[in-house]
């Protein structure tokens, strides 16, 4: 468990989403594929912060502990930042989702591409 | 002295490691090809459990449980209701022409993320940390940053929630209003003209 496989990790699920996000015409999948993209990044912010020393820190050595403190959490803050608009998102992903499935009777992404029928 | 109980390079914690990344990335690729989506969400929901999995390994408890409970916990369900609710019987999980031109893209970004990842000279905490052994890098941490390091890593819920509160509350407070925006979105879309 180190930092470089922690992070190629993170690389591949993020690139196995983006897969999913450009290939797949269901719009639910698109939907998890992205949900994939948000979590690889998460693990790579969370990696991040816990291996590498911050440039914070790099400057100025003597740091106290308030410091240190906001220097090597912020990748866990962003991170629940991440997930917060992750939620958000993939609701209302799926609240369109949804919509566009009782009008146009389809969840293909393929299918709707024109703004009025 | 080190950050953890010095375990954390024990071959246990490899394997754990491996394990639940290994399980995490093929259930990541079972939900883009699946075709029953059904068994798709269910594999997004052992993939969302494996990262949760990596969080605790990175020391990042807190984050590990509040991924559990919204990833596997709300967006997992809420992923689960949608796909009930659209069913597509006939044809579930079907590919689009950039089927190829994706998976390349995709393989790309992997090799070129890797290459750079190796290939860069990373300062790592626990390179920094004198020990009896050879110091690997220029910078060298004094005892008291170390043990405050050790000791903000001990337990991360207060600290966390200092951090939001005080150093990034102006990006808190616009998460709130995003959540509004999203909540009024919803209700506005699915509310009966």
């Amino acid at each position: 468990m180190s930092l470089e496989n922690s992070l190629i990790v993170g690389a591949v699920i993020f690139a196995i989403g983006l897969y999913g996000a450009l290939s797949k015409r269901n719009a639910i999948t698109v939907l998890m594929s992205i949900e994939l993209m948000f979590n690889a990044v998460n693990i790579s912010v969370v990696t991040l912060s816990r291996y590498i020393v911050p440039a914070g820190l790099v400057q100025n050595p003597g740091a106290t502990a308030d410091e240190i403190l906001r220097l090597l959490l912020t990748g866990q803050v962003f991170a629940v930042f991440i997930i917060t608009v992750a939620a958000a998102e993939v609701a209302l992903g799926i609240a369109i989702v949804i919509t566009i499935y009782r009008s146009r009777d389809t969840v293909f992404v393929t299918d709707v591409n024109q703004m009025r029928r | 002295m080190t950050l953890g109980t010095g375990t954390e390079s024990a071959l246990i914690i490899d394997i754990a490691f491996w394990v639940i990344a290994v399980s995490s990335i093929v259930a990541a690729f079972a939900v883009v090809q699946l075709r029953d989506l059904f068994r798709a969400a269910l594999f997004l929901a052992v993939s969302f459990l494996g990262v949760a999995g990596i969080f605790i390994l990175m020391r990042a408890e807190f984050l590990a449980i509040v991924q559990v409970l919204i990833y596997v916990g709300a967006i997992s369900v809420l992923v689960l209701f949608a796909i009930l609710m659209t069913r597509d019987i006939e044809q579930g999980n079907p590919s689009n022409r950039l089927r190829i031109p994706a998976g390349v893209l995709s393989v790309l970004f992997v090799l070129v993320t890797a290459f750079v990842l190796v290939n860069t000279e990373w300062t790592l905490i626990d390179d920094a940390i004198p020990t009896m052994e050879s110091v690997q890098t220029e910078l060298v941490l004094s005892t008291e940053t170390v043990e405050e390091v050790a000791e903000v890593y001990s337990n991360t819920v207060p600290k966390i929630a200092t951090l939001l509160l005080q150093d990034f509350v102006i990006a808190f407070e616009a998460a709130s209003v995003l959540l509004l925006a999203a909540i009024i979105g919803a209700l506005a879309l699915v509310r009966n003209r």
